[in-house]
């Protein structure tokens, strides 16, 4: 199998998982860590950036060992690839970033069950050279890391009155709602609401 | 026993894992379209937290008397990744009724981060065996409780008119938002 590593092929899986296949905003997946840890902007970048890592490097592995894993037990050996990375993360954040570590808690270790880093594994590491799923890895990572961004941000300002934890008005006209989890939720639906109707205007557009 | 209510209680209302603690959203959206595949989800999930609850208790005790509690998250993954498995193998051969129900959703349940996140926070809250099992357990119930719900609300949505932006999964989330917001009133029973 010939690998195709021109450069606008690169371009394009990078794109796709920022863009047009944002992993939450389109494809719908890793709904729960977004939904948890985008309280404010600091905890979702942090949380991105962490599963950005575990992305990656499984990509990287997963895509190397893709020809000697049988395809009998493969999601199983994507399962301990994962679970090595996110292990690793968990050890390096606990040791330099302790006050991260306790606010995203829980959710570091089930970053191996993220749908978005198993998907991506069986959708595209297992068929494309180290490379690409590099990239691939990098694109998707990018894409969640800024859903969870704005989200946090949206959360942060109106359920706390804060931007990146900078008071911006005082704490008392904010909604407190917006930072419990049916904040999330609503978060959540109003963006892809909005991704929704900006996709069919560019259909319309088109047409 | 006063332990145990307290803590089916605080799993099934007050800390309810789909929508207090955010876990298992995926099923929640992806298999609330009918209730009786939400109820066959929940009974599938409150089956497999209840057996790997117990499971990574003793897989913990290992753990910690080898030194390596590093592993766990690599230790609990694979314990549960076998336990569906074992179970979807049993539970063909011995009770196949039950099998061809629940069948199709044993193994989403392995990538249901519900499950993992019941063995993770029982091993933070320090649970013994039997607190463990029966923290899965309601964890499992709460879980059932909430999907079953939001499918009856995601039934009547159907017939339903509403902005052309917000069809579909928008409108879903929009609609598990008011929910949790019913949720949070049992927040106040947490004191206790």
């Amino acid at each position: 199998m010939s690998e195709p590593n021109n450069a606008p092929r690169l371009g394009k899986t990078l794109l796709n998982g920022i863009i047009f296949e944002n992993p939450v905003l389109v494809l719908l997946l890793g709904t729960c860590p977004t939904l948890a840890t985008s309280i404010s902007a600091i905890n979702g970048i942090g949380m991105g950036i962490a599963t950005t890592v575990v992305l990656t490097g499984s990509n990287v592995v997963i895509s190397l060992i893709r020809k000697l894993i049988p395809s009998k037990i493969r999601i199983a050996s994507y399962i301990v690839v994962i679970a090595t990375f996110t292990t690793i993360v968990q050890l390096l954040l606990q040791a330099y970033v302790p006050s991260l570590y306790d606010s995203l808690g829980i959710f570091i270790p089930l970053i191996v069950v993220n749908c978005i880093v198993l998907g991506r594994a069986e959708a595209f590491a297992s068929k494309n050279g180290p490379l690409l799923s590099l990239v691939d890895g990098i694109g998707m990572g990018i894409g969640f890391t800024m859903t969870l961004a704005i989200m946090g941000l949206i959360r942060e300002f109106l359920g706390a009155g804060t931007f990146f934890g900078i008071q911006v008005y005082p704490n008392e006209f904010a909604a407190m709602l917006m930072t419990m989890p049916c904040g999330g939720f609503l978060t959540l639906g109003c963006i892809i609401a909005a991704v929704q109707f900006i996709r069919s205007r560019g259909k319309k557009g088109a047409k | 026993m006063e332990q145990i209510f307290a803590i089916a209680l605080s799993a099934i209302l007050v800390e309810n894992y789909v929508l207090v603690q955010f876990l298992g959203i995926c099923p929640f959206l992806g298999v609330s379209k009918k209730v009786d595949t939400a109820l066959g989800m929940g009974l599938a999930v409150i089956f497999v937290m209840a057996l790997a609850s117990a499971a990574t208790y003793v897989v913990q005790q290992l753990l910690i008397m080898l030194d390596i509690t590093y592993m766990q998250t690599i230790a609990f993954i694979l314990v549960i990744a076998t336990l569906v498995q074992l179970v979807e193998m049993f539970l063909q051969k011995a009770v196949p009724s039950l099998y061809t129900a629940l069948g199709v959703y044993l193994p989403l349940i392995t990538t249901n981060c519900a499950v993992l996140g019941a063995a993770v926070l029982n091993t933070q809250e320090g649970y013994n065996f039997i607190e463990s099992v029966a923290y899965g357990t309601f964890s499992g119930v709460g879980f059932t409780l909430a999907i079953v719900l939001f499918a009856t609300v995601r039934e009547r949505q159907e017939f339903c008119k509403c902005p052309k932006a917000f069809e579909g999964i928008p409108m879903a989330l929009v609609s598990a938002s008011l929910l949790a917001l019913c949720f949070m009133g049992f927040s106040g029973l947490s004191v206790w």
